[in-house]
């Protein structure tokens, strides 16, 4: 597909959204329908919307629009020995950087490079009353204004359609190995938090069927030498492995039982919830495949001080996210308000009444 | 004077209802009237902006805090919150109609949690005890703004503050994990979550850099990074400023993140020089400062390639420190170059411009010319990995014009910071100083939305009251004075 500037077009889509009072359904590629609650509404496509606008390597920032394929921009990066830092999950092929913000999804880099938020410089949107409007920028540090860029990822396309995204790259480190320890999960959490105050360059770090693996990245010198420090045995062709994780290729995920995403801190002791546990982010992120109730669920990881979302549910009308605090929801409903006066964009997709 | 507090007030029975309301919720010790008592609160780190509050309140517990909104909100006074009183741009500067909210207080370190790597702690803490309080377990706060010895937390969270090793850790949105906040309206929120991600938009983002627009931080639970095996620091001479500039963008696409990346020019080497007696090259025109930090193989590696790079730059010179004694000195010659440089001046105006890397010899020698044609010296001290500028621009106040010369100078490096594709500040926030020049860098739309985003904190519009986002009237007023690019800022709004 060309690469195309289709803001005006989707401008006047949002305008005529506005006048007839229809909600749209802003989608990418729609690779992770199965996130969140359904939304109703017209389809408002941001597939050709497309195009990287500006990549220099020297100054770490890439601006792109939204409906930019993932693929494209990773593998535009990787000419550049450069890469993206948060290590985006897909999910599906034509996955776009659009979407991936707008669900703020990261992958297992993130607790120790950033979450998708974090690499977020600035953004060009539609907001719900039909005007382009810019936040942010191309550098690294920007103070003027409240930064909406942050606030748009992670918010499920429910205050603005993301036009343009500027985000922070970084260079690929040098190396990268693997290294692995077979373990019971009370151990791997041990070791993995105990990492979090060690100067070794860790870049993953995940507990899965009985084993530990950590991804050491950094300088050839400082990762061998981490290597013989952690000790341990060394995965051959540790790559696929890590996307596997990333893209929920591992048997692990192919249950038909409902997935949750619980999130608690990393040093958390095993939960006593019956079902079966991966986990990631060095023990900050676990994923739960269990047919326990979901009130259940959410009242033990909220006695362990976390919280959960439904990742794939049975039933997608359900809360799937974490109910806020009456005080909280307030807060969000008035920027609902303010960003999307008529509640044209993903209606109820994070919550209901958003 | 204080002849606005003696004088007949026509709002004197609404002050004493307020007094009143704030003596039976805090003891009378924590209420501040006495125009003496009050001075020192008149200003922040840019003392240009003075004004005095109606009062200033030195509240104790977070129920205090929600007690003072509630009664203000009912009263409909402003409220103004104050950290240390460092920021740079006026912001913790009062309404002489409210009430000043000084966090003095909440000077506790709630929690420190090696574990799992974070600490809780209430908001006047200040920024080094932080990590002066974790290195027992190996762990540090990595924001290290050059106002670290004074600066509080909750400051540094409203004015999303950076430092030295923000090139490579972040800033402090970057390195917060949970905010506790009361707003206007008295409420307790809970933004964000010990955990890494938390449910719902992301306030913490929202909160962090607001200037305390949004709401009081009330405790602040921060990221906490295991510390470095080894970090040292290399210095570069460069007989030209503009090839130093070069040298920071070689450095970088060399696949090479520095922990820090800072610039100094002649004029600031000198009086950091005089001043600490860091051992920086007097005669160069400008150095870099590249610190590297990781394992103590790694940093070996990376000293190897930047001090190639840096020959190949033209540096004149490429020093690494022998030791951390003296890697603690080239760096006290950096953090104090503000203070060194007002030894040097009767007064200085520090800037805080962010460009694009790419533009800073472009930008640095556009400076150095107005810089002649004002005949106002400039010392550019900054955060060049970052892009992040501080020309400090020395004047003396009492020579008559000269404050007005340079604060149009200033104004003109700002806008060609936009111009570059920048910003008019990387950290020091806009508060008071520069809410014109948010005119420029942003249009009506982006600058309704932020005062919609502030009404869905604040409805009632007194928090922090005219600071962070101008009016749309006022930048069409000022849109009126100054056309840009032949193209008016604001075209949909009525001139005068
Ligand atoms: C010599 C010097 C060097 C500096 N170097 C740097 C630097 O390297 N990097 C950098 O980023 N900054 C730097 N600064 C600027 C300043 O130190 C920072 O902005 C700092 O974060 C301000 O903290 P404070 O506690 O002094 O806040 P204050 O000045 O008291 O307040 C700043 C703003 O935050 C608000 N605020 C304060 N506390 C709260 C709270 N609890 N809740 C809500 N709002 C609150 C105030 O209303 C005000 O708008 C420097 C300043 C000086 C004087």
């Amino acid at each position: 597909m060309a690469d195309m500037d289709r803001s005006a077009a989707l401008q006047q889509q949002v305008n005529n959204a506005i006048h007839a009072g229809t909600a749209l359904n802003i989608r990418g590629s729609n690779s992770k329908h199965f996130l969140g609650r359904v939304a109703d509404g017209e389809v408002l496509s941001l597939s050709e919307h497309r195009g990287m606008i500006e990549y220099d390597p020297r100054e770490l920032v890439l601006t792109a629009r939204s409906g930019t394929p993932l693929a494209e921009i990773e593998s535009a990066l990787a000419e550049a020995s450069q890469m993206l830092t948060f290590e985006p999950p897909h999910f599906g092929e034509n996955a776009t950087l659009g979407g991936t913000l707008a669900c703020g999804l990261s992958g297992p880099r993130r607790p120790y490079a950033g979450a998708a938020r974090d690499a977020v410089l600035g953004c060009k949107l539609i907001n719900g009353k039909g005007e382009l409007l810019r936040f942010g920028g191309q550098v690294m540090k920007n103070v003027a204004g409240y930064d909406v860029s942050r606030l748009m990822v992670g918010a499920y396309g429910t205050l603005g359609v993301l036009l343009e995204i500027s985000l922070k790259v970084l260079p690929r480190p040098a190396s990268s190995l693997t290294v692995i320890h077979e373990c019971p999960q009370t151990e791997a959490i041990n070791q993995m938090s105990h990492l979090l105050s060690q100067p070794v360059p860790v870049d993953a770090a995940c507990y899965h069927s009985g084993h530990c693996y950590v991804r050491l990245a950094g300088s050839e010198q400082a990762v061998r030498h981490a290597q013989k420090q952690l000790g341990g045995e060394t995965l051959e062709k540790s790559a696929p492995f890590w996307l596997a994780l990333r893209e929920h290729q591992l048997s692990f995920f192919k249950s038909s039982k409902p997935l949750y995403r619980v999130l608690v801190k990393p040093a958390t002791p095993p939960l006593p919830i019956a079902g079966s546990w991966l986990l990631d982010w060095g023990g900050a992120q676990r994923w739960l495949v269990s047919d326990e109730p979901v009130a259940v669920i959410r009242e033990s990881v909220a006695a362990a001080g976390g919280h959960v979302s439904q990742f794939r549910a049975s039933v997608q009308d359900a809360a799937v996210f974490q109910p806020l605090s009456a005080a909280l929801f307030t807060i969000h409903q008035r920027l609902k308000n303010s960003f999307d006066p008529h509640r044209i964009f993903n209606p109820g997709r994070l919550y209901s009444g958003l | 004077m204080t002849a606005e507090k003696t004088a007949i007030n026509p709002h004197a029975h609404a002050q004493e209802v307020l007094l009143k309301g704030l003596l039976s919720l805090l003891p009378a010790s924590l209420v501040l009237t006495d125009p003496e008592d009050l001075r020192p609160f008149e200003c922040d780190g840019l003392s240009v902006y003075r004004r005095l509050p109606l009062v200033v309140v030195l509240p104790e517990t977070i129920a205090q805090v929600q007690a003072i909104m509630r009664l203000c909100h009912k009263l409909r006074v402003p409220v103004v919150a104050r950290g240390a009183g460092t920021g740079l741009s006026g912001g913790a500067l009062p309404s002489s109609d409210g009430v000043l909210v000084s966090l003095a207080k909440f000077k506790k370190i709630l929690n420190i949690d090696p574990q799992n790597a974070q600490a809780t702690v209430q908001p006047g803490v200040r920024n080094l005890a932080i990590s002066e309080a974790v290195a027992v377990h190996g762990l540090y706060y990595a924001p290290d703004p050059s106002s670290q010895i004074a600066c509080t937390i909750g400051g540094n969270v409203a004015e999303n503050s950076g430092g030295v090793h923000c090139l490579k850790y972040g800033l402090t949105v970057h390195n917060i994990l949970m905010l506790k906040v009361v707003t206007m309206e008295g409420e307790l929120l809970t933004i964000g979550a010990e955990t890494l991600d938390a449910p719902g938009y992301d306030l913490l983002a929202l909160m962090t850099g607001s200037e305390g627009m949004l709401g009081i931080i009330v405790e602040v639970t921060v990221k906490l990074l295991a510390r470095p095996e080894r970090a040292q620091v290399v210095l570069a001479a460069f007989d030209d400023v503009v090839k130093a500039g070069e040298a920071v963008g070689a450095i970088i696409a060399a696949g090479i993140i520095p922990a820090g990346l800072e610039m100094m020019d002649k004029l600031a080497i000198q009086a950091a020089e005089d001043f600490a007696h860091a051992g920086y090259p007097r005669d160069a025109e400008a150095i870099l400062l590249c610190e590297l930090d990781g394992t103590n193989a790694e940093v070996s590696e990376y000293i190897m390639a930047v001090r190639k790079v840096l020959t190949q730059s033209g540096a004149t010179e490429v020093r690494t420190a022998v030791d951390e004694a003296e890697r603690q000195l080239f760096w006290k010659g950096r953090k104090s170059a503000f203070p060194a440089v007002g030894r040097i001046s009767p007064d200085y105006y520090c800037m805080d411009g962010t460009i694009p890397r790419r533009h800073l010899p472009r930008v640095l020698r556009q400076i150095s010319q107005w810089s002649a044609e004002y005949g106002l010296p400039v010392a550019n001290v900054f955060h060049a990995g970052d892009g992040n500028l501080h020309p400090l621009i020395l004047f003396d106040a009492n020579k008559p014009g000269e404050l007005a010369r340079t604060e149009e100078f200033g104004r003109r490096i700002l806008q060609l910071c936009v111009e570059v594709g920048g910003t008019i500040t990387g950290e020091h926030g806009v508060g008071m100083e520069k809410i014109d020049q948010m005119c420029i860098q942003f249009q009506s739309g982006e600058l309704s939305q932020f005062h919609a985003v502030k009404a869905a904190f604040d409805p009632s519009g007194l928090l922090n009251p005219g600071k962070a986002v101008p009016t749309l009237h006022r930048c069409a007023e000022l849109g009126a004075m100054h056309v840009h690019h032949g193209q008016l800022p604001h075209p949909e709004l009525d001139r005068f």
